[in-house]
């Protein structure tokens, strides 16, 4: 399977999604913002960071970016793309996913283990995944998501929220929200599920040395469904 | 303007010096000329009243590649693999402003490491506060923290250990110390040493702007009520145009086009061409007019000593201009051939085709002052006699309470969450253990790294305070199973013209320095930061030591967690129950003075380097050192971290409980073992002579002692962590 990890000016987490989706058996390949032109991808990746320094607002700029267009016609067209993190934050900027991800509701950057509990495994993402709830790692200080009433109902009634933040049984409550992001909210997609957009980072959480290995989980079952 | 006496004055400079320049250069010197004389001869770029002494210092080993003298030290770590490391201080500006003093600490730092071709790999901070009762401490520690993070965390490099103190000598004057560790082929390390004639001189990154302007004076300065006035003086960071140039100097690294690059620290401009030239035994032209400028009509005088940071000097080989400015275009960062390398000897500066200074190097460099200040020896306290009675009318539990959750002991999970551990997918120790630990990407490899200093001992006694700050950082990476190799120090003391001062600095350096000779654990790189001093008070001595080690398979790394229940617990070196200067007698007894514990050196390296052999024969569970709060600390902090109790055997040795478990004795491990291996370890103790004591065993939840369950880990857990989170909140 082929894959694109997508760097802008700013991104950080690109290497560590190279070093996973390489890990799993992805034949990956880095292209630069400013190119116009995708290579062939079975998966194009929005990696996590500060693409443009956060300025304007997370995501924004890159949301402009030159390679975004391309992005955008290979997501309308059924491509499979997933952001993490800043990632995330750049869909929604694109108006790919809805939404937008705002200041932790603690004014402060976190970075810990959290659980989230996925909440819709009818698609490429998360189909057949042998847990429903993952320790994945969070590092962000923009992650508290929100939308409006309306764009929340269309969401749960289109079951396009992808995952909720939730305590290590698997209990959604306030306890276990870490950034204060709406309904608990981790991650969420489009319409047709072919975009993904998730605060947690799973190419984090890939090797028992490192803070825990539900990563593995994620990309071994991603990489399943692709075949 | 013309230039006399008092404008030097009021640039920092000794009536002395000034008349000293004129004597150097024959005539007076412009107002540029006296800005750059006041930037290098300030003792934060000249180090006159710490040169002396820190020639004494052990630098050399087998593994030292580069010592002091470069922008970072580098030490060999197999395989072609090189770390680069050095702390450095941000004090004085993160006082003033201590979001953007505490940033621009660590984005100096990570260029001084980059510069040398090394990409980061990891952060460390020390930062020490006032009182936690001084009305500024909480807005300090909050804008600090928010800094170091805002700054590490946008560059995406993880910061993965650090060392926070709260003292009243800090109220008026706090610490802000960073570290980074990069990772660097060893045969691809650049130097700052320019070589060649006509080679042109390149400056990249940010633009010029007004802010810093003296900055490195004021940071050589003691502060005074009206020192909020000097806001103007603290540069503004931007870490987002920090990875651009990381990144595009990196690329550019990649060929042969470099040779040689500087990052404009302190004295921006001024010091990063004057030590490239002064290296090469070269002379300098610029033309300021190419400098890139971000405010309109700045003068020579501002150019050169203006500290925006994010900028880098580099002496290109002739005929990669272009090449180059490709590389920096790609990134969007500015580039400028503003001069090139001449064989005159002197810095040359050109302003609007005119000839602005014209200073032989060597007056700025070999020849600013060097002083051999008077300093005063501190006596050796006598020790205290605690009697039976201090101890009578306390209660055990309570004590336990008040020291787990003392300011200085509990856990910083507050602090180091705001700070991304985890970017670069390596952290396989990550902030909260004995030391942080990162694995060299895609080997087995890891490196340890921990900050330590010990304010209270050095007070009382610098030598052995400066002895002990060393063992502490050695006794760090042999805890978490790495082998010591080298370390980076950042010397924080008062005023030097104060003999008082001076002799703190003086003697923590030969203390410092026999240990590092004993353990043959050299001084790499480093930074000296003086006039710590605010009306007339001092802080107190406070040398902090960054260490840096080897753990040869990462799959070996030791934590301090303890495994399972009913698990032997041994407590190895020595107690002999001294509580002078412990946390325990200033916090429990209201007791300040005595002298600092003492250090055996012969102890400190037999007991480290059998803990190694014990964790590589794979016979240790887990392993803590014993540090501040003394034996009963350390097991309550592996309890936490493992989520497990203990039970304490019945102490025998020592008359008194308190002094057995809360002496700050020096050179001691705590580890747990496995009760089927008992016998071997202990063979290998007493093969290797090592004194141990057997402690208790651990237990599921139940922290038991003198038969009596007390506290459970999870009630221990909410004193350990919840102190910090309630102070802030």
């Amino acid at each position: 399977m082929n894959s694109s990890v997508i760097i802008f000016p700013g991104s950080n987490c690109d290497r560590d999604m190279d070093v996973a989706l390489k890990k799993f058996g992805f034949k990956n390949k880095m292209v630069w913002h400013d190119d116009d032109k995708l290579p062939k991808s079975d998966l194009i990746v929005l990696p996590g960071g500060f693409s443009y320094g956060d300025y304007l607002r997370c995501g924004s700029i890159a949301g402009k970016s030159k390679i975004i267009q391309s992005v955008i016609d290979f997501a309308n067209s059924g491509g499979l793309v997933l952001g993490i993190c800043n990632g995330f934050q750049i869909l929604t900027e694109t108006g790919l996913l809805k939404g937008v991800l705002q200041q932790n509701k603690n004014i402060e950057f976190i970075c810990k283990n959290v659980f989230v509990k996925i909440n819709n495994s009818e698609n490429k993402f998360f189909e057949n995944i042998d847990k429903d709830v993952l320790e994945l790692h969070i590092a962000h200080n923009e992650g508290n998501y929100f939308c409006s009433e309306g764009e929340l109902k269309s969401l749960e009634d289109n079951n396009q929220i992808a995952a909720y933040y939730c305590g290590s049984d698997g209990k959604v409550d306030d306890k276990s929200n870490p950034n204060g992001a709406t309904k608990n909210i981790a991650g969420i997609f489009n319409e047709k599920k072919n975009i993904l957009g998730m605060m947690p980072h799973p190419e984090r959480m890939i090797d028992q040395s490192l803070s825990g290995e539900d990563g593995s989980i994620f990309f071994e079952n991603l990489l399943r469904n692709l075949k | 303007m013309e230039v006399n006496e008092k404008i030097a004055v009021d640039h920092g400079l000794k009536p002395d010096e000034y008349k000293k320049i004129c004597d150097l250069l024959m005539r007076v010197p412009n107002l540029t000329e006296l800005g750059i004389f006041s930037a290098m001869w300030n003792e934060h770029c000249s180090y006159k009243s710490s040169r002396l002494h820190l020639k004494k210092l052990n630098t050399k080993g087998k593994k030292v590649i580069q010592g002091p003298g470069e922008n970072a030290g580098v030490i060999d770590i197999g395989d072609d693999d090189a770390i680069v490391f050095k702390i450095e201080s941000h004090n004085h500006p993160s006082f003033i402003e201590p979001y953007q003093g505490a940033a621009t600490g660590v984005g100096g730092i990570m260029r001084d490491v980059f510069t040398m071709g090394a990409r980061p790999i990891a952060n460390l901070n020390s930062i020490h506060f006032g009182s936690t009762q001084h009305k500024k401490t909480k807005n300090l520690l909050r804008g600090v923290v928010k800094g170091i993070g805002g700054y590490g965390n946008c560059i995406g490099v993880p910061t993965i250990a650090g060392q926070t103190c709260f003292d009243q000598s800090y109220n008026g004057n706090i610490l802000v110390n960073a570290m980074t560790l990069g990772l660097v082929n060893k045969n691809k390390i650049f130097y700052s040493k320019a070589a060649g004639i006509n080679k042109p001189v390149i400056y990249v990154g940010s633009k010029t702007g007004r802010d810093g302007i003296h900055g490195a004076s004021m940071a050589s300065a003691i502060f005074d009520d009206k020192i909020e006035e000097k806001k103007p003086t603290v540069q503004v960071g931007d870490p987002f145009t920090e990875k651009l140039l990381l990144e595009a100097c990196l690329e550019l690294m990649s060929d042969k086009s470099i040779i040689a690059i500087q990052d404009m620290g302190a004295a921006g401009l001024t010091s990063s061409s004057i030590e490239m030239a002064s290296k090469g035994n070269l002379g300098i032209e610029l033309h300021l007019d190419k400098v890139p400028c971000r405010e309109e009509k700045m003068t020579p005088y501002e150019i050169m000593l203006s500290e925006s940071q994010e900028r880098m000097l580099i002496v290109l080989e002739n005929g990669k201009e272009d090449s180059a400015k490709k590389i920096f275009d790609k990134w969007n960062l500015d580039f400028a051939v503003i001069g090139k390398t001449t064989n005159s000897k002197n810095i040359e500066l050109y302003f609007e085709k005119e000839k602005v200074a014209n200073v032989p190097i060597k007056f700025l460099a070999n020849e600013a002052p060097m002083y051999d200040r008077p300093w005063k020896k501190t006596k050796l306290p006598q020790k205290i006699k605690f009697s039976n009675n201090d101890f009578k009318k306390l209660k055990f539990n309570d004590v336990i309470k008040k020291m787990i959750s003392h300011p200085n002991i509990c856990s910083k999970q507050w602090i180091w969450e705001q700070y991304d551990h985890t970017v670069m997918g390596d952290t396989i120790q990550k902030p909260g253990g004995d030391a942080g630990v990162v694995r060299v990407h895609g080997t087995k490899k890891a490196v340890a790294s921990s900050v330590d200093s010990s304010a209270s001992y050095c007070h009382a006694h610098p030598f052995t305070g400066g002895k002990q700050v060393v063992c502490e950082a050695w006794r760090n990476l042999v805890s978490v199973g790495a082998e010591p190799i080298a370390i980076t120090n950042c010397l924080n003391f008062g005023n030097p013209e104060k003999k008082e001062n001076m002799g703190e600095f003086v003697e923590c350096i030969d203390g410092i320095n026999e240990a590092s000779e004993y353990l043959n654990f050299p001084v790499v790189s480093g930074n000296v930061s003086f006039y710590n001093e605010t009306k007339d008070k001092g802080i107190k001595p406070t040398p902090t030591i960054g260490g840096v080690g080897l753990i040869k398979d990462y799959k070996n790394l030791m934590t301090m967690k303890f495994k399972s229940k009913e698990n032997l617990v041994l407590v190895i070196g020595k107690t002999e129950g001294n509580l002078d200067q412990s946390i325990f007698a200033n916090l429990i007894l209201d007791e300040r003075k005595g002298p600092p514990p003492e250090i055996n050196l012969f102890n400190e390296k037999n007991n480290g380097e059998t803990i190694l052999k014990i964790i590589k024969e794979k016979l240790a569970l887990s392993v803590h050192d014993v540090s501040l709060g003394g034996i009963m600390i350390g097991a309550l902090k592996m309890c936490v971290a493992g989520n497990k109790g203990i039970k304490f055997y019945k102490f025998k040795n020592l008359t008194n409980i308190y002094q057995y478990f809360f002496s700050e004795d020096q050179g001691r491990y705590i580890i747990e073992v496995d009760k089927n291996n008992l016998n071997k370890v202990e063979s290998i103790l007493k093969k290797n002579s090592v004194h141990f004591d057997l402690l208790g065993e651990t237990t599921d939840k139940e922290i038991i002692i003198n038969d009596e369950p007390t506290f459970t880990v999870d009630k221990v857990t909410e004193f350990y962590k919840g102190w910090l989170y309630k102070y802030m909140s």
